[in-house]
């Protein structure tokens, strides 16, 4: 194996609390993460060091579970069990609560923001997902919430180029929705965990979804097209990655620039998984490209590839600790 | 739990309590490095309380020092505990206190799993799939009702 993934920072980002997450702007400048402190708290490199450049900590009572960027990285949205969704905006190096969306009856689980930045998706413990468009005023609605999942919504993420939309539950089940006559519907439903689906990822075209589970393996799925895009597709699992992870995988994030797939496991590691260049697209198959078992030492909780800077993966974890490591693969 | 509601097992049947731990000479001895075992993971919880109960949950035999494993180099617990009857409602709220009991007690490196004992209570797989998922806990624990219930069940009754 002479790919690496390479340690190149640690910081103690919530200390004596839990990072659950860590989210790069767009232009990867700028990692936010939060945590069980009910804070969310933005990073810069400065010169060789990470620095902290601001706390936003007056927003939620709450342990913060996600946040999101939006595509124009002058907004960002908090996800926390308080039952709301914080959306922030930037000025200069400060970040300003514009609003706070409220509906969900208790935690909400994830938000994420759809590539035209004109839509956010939340999910939460009541089992409903709601999309909310957002207008020129700053002014944000709900159009539309679907109740498909009959258990915790535990993630939601928008496909890179469509307005597509794909959730994950304890209900282990995936769904995909599209919108319908002004409202959103769920068109397919991905079954084959046998647990708790934590987290999705769609491959940088978006013609596959990777989601990984509670059953400790991470699932590739594809549509089959119909060619015809007034006809839904389903999707299908082309491969299942099994016997690589020891616990709960929490996160699988697939890079947009090198095509390789990352995990984070309750098992303290990160794994990098790439594809076999000749492998069938219909049986996909993927090989361990690099692996570090002790992370951190305790759950990884999530992985993030820099969206511009080739290689370089952010990680978080339940000690409260941000890692950054640089991926290299000669393949 | 509250007085005057009626229990779902109003004469559960009583354990005799384990003897204290018999200390050797060499776990006495600050030199030597001894490994966490069974025995001292079963005595963080069996002096926690029954919710129902004024018993601890050895009396009640809901755990047993042979449903407690622990791995001390690979850093895994594993404990298994037993409702009084198959269809108590306070299953959840024993797991997850003898959940918080060893997430306060042992070091941050353990992997602490509890699980209900195989074939001994209606809900089982929820049970066990609800104790498993680490945000759902960390969610009820900021929950200032239930934390203090599952406080009182960790809180050493007088004498």
């Amino acid at each position: 194996m002479k790919d690496t993934l390479q340690l190149v920072h640690r910081l103690s980002a919530h200390p004596d609390s839990r990072c659950w997450y860590v989210a790069w702007s767009p232009t990867g400048a700028l990692l936010a993460s939060c945590g069980g402190d009910r804070a969310i708290r933005i990073w810069a490199k400065e010169g060789d060091t990470w620095q902290c450049k601001c706390v936003l900590s007056d927003g939620h009572q709450r342990t913060v579970r996600k946040i999101s960027w939006s595509p124009c990285g002058n907004y960002l949205a908090s996800a926390s069990f308080d039952a709301t969704t914080c959306i922030w905006k930037k000025k200069e190096d400060d970040f300003q609560c514009l609003t706070v969306l409220e509906g969900h009856e208790n935690e909400v689980k994830c938000v994420a923001w759809a590539p035209s930045g004109n839509l956010l998706a939340t999910c939460s413990r009541d089992k409903s997902v709601w999309i909310w468009e957002v207008d020129e005023e700053d002014e944000y609605e709900c159009v539309s919430v679907v109740n498909s999942h009959t258990q915790d919504v535990k993630h939601v993420v928008w496909h890179p180029t469509q307005e597509l939309l794909a959730s994950a539950s304890y209900d282990n089940k995936v769904c995909i929705y599209k919108e319908e006559d002004d409202d959103w519907e769920c068109r397919a439903t991905l079954e084959g965990h046998t647990s708790t689906v934590w987290s999705l990822s769609f491959d940088p075209e978006g013609q596959r979804l990777a989601s990984c589970s509670d059953d400790r393996t991470v699932k590739i799925w594809k549509e089959c097209g119909t060619g015809d895009e007034s006809v839904d597709g389903s999707w299908k699992c082309v491969c299942t990655l099994s016997g690589f992870h020891s616990r709960t995988i929490y996160d699988v994030a697939w890079c947009r620039l090198t095509g390789a797939l990352a995990t984070a496991c309750g098992d303290d590691g990160i794994h990098v998984f790439k594809e076999e260049a000749a492998s069938d697209p219909e049986q996909p198959v993927f090989y361990v490209s690099a692996h570090v078992p002790k992370a951190h030492s305790q759950d990884v909780n999530c992985v993030a590839w820099n969206p511009k800077e080739a290689g370089v993966l952010a990680t978080c974890s339940d000690n409260g600790e941000i890692a950054i490591w640089n991926y290299q693969s000669d393949a | 739990m509250s007085a005057g509601t009626r229990l779902e097992n109003a004469n559960p049947f009583i354990f005799q309590r384990s003897g204290e731990r018999l200390l050797t000479a060499s776990e006495e001895d600050e030199n030597v490095i001894d490994p966490i075992d069974d025995r001292e993971i079963f005595d963080i919880i069996r002096s926690i309380n029954d919710p129902e109960h004024p018993l601890s949950l050895e009396e009640l035999n809901v755990v047993e020092q042979m449903r407690v494993k622990v791995n001390d180099q690979e850093s895994t617990v594993s404990v298994e505990f037993t409702p009084t009857i198959p269809h108590c409602s306070m299953a959840t709220l024993i797991g997850l206190s003898i959940k918080v009991k060893l997430l306060r007690s042992l070091p941050d490196r353990f992997k602490i799993d509890v699980h209900i004992t195989p074939g001994t209570h209606a809900s089982e797989d929820a049970v066990n799939k609800q104790l498993a998922d680490k945000e759902r806990v960390a969610a009820a624990l900021e929950n200032a009702h239930l934390l203090e219930v599952v406080n009182q069940c960790l809180s050493t009754r007088p004498a």
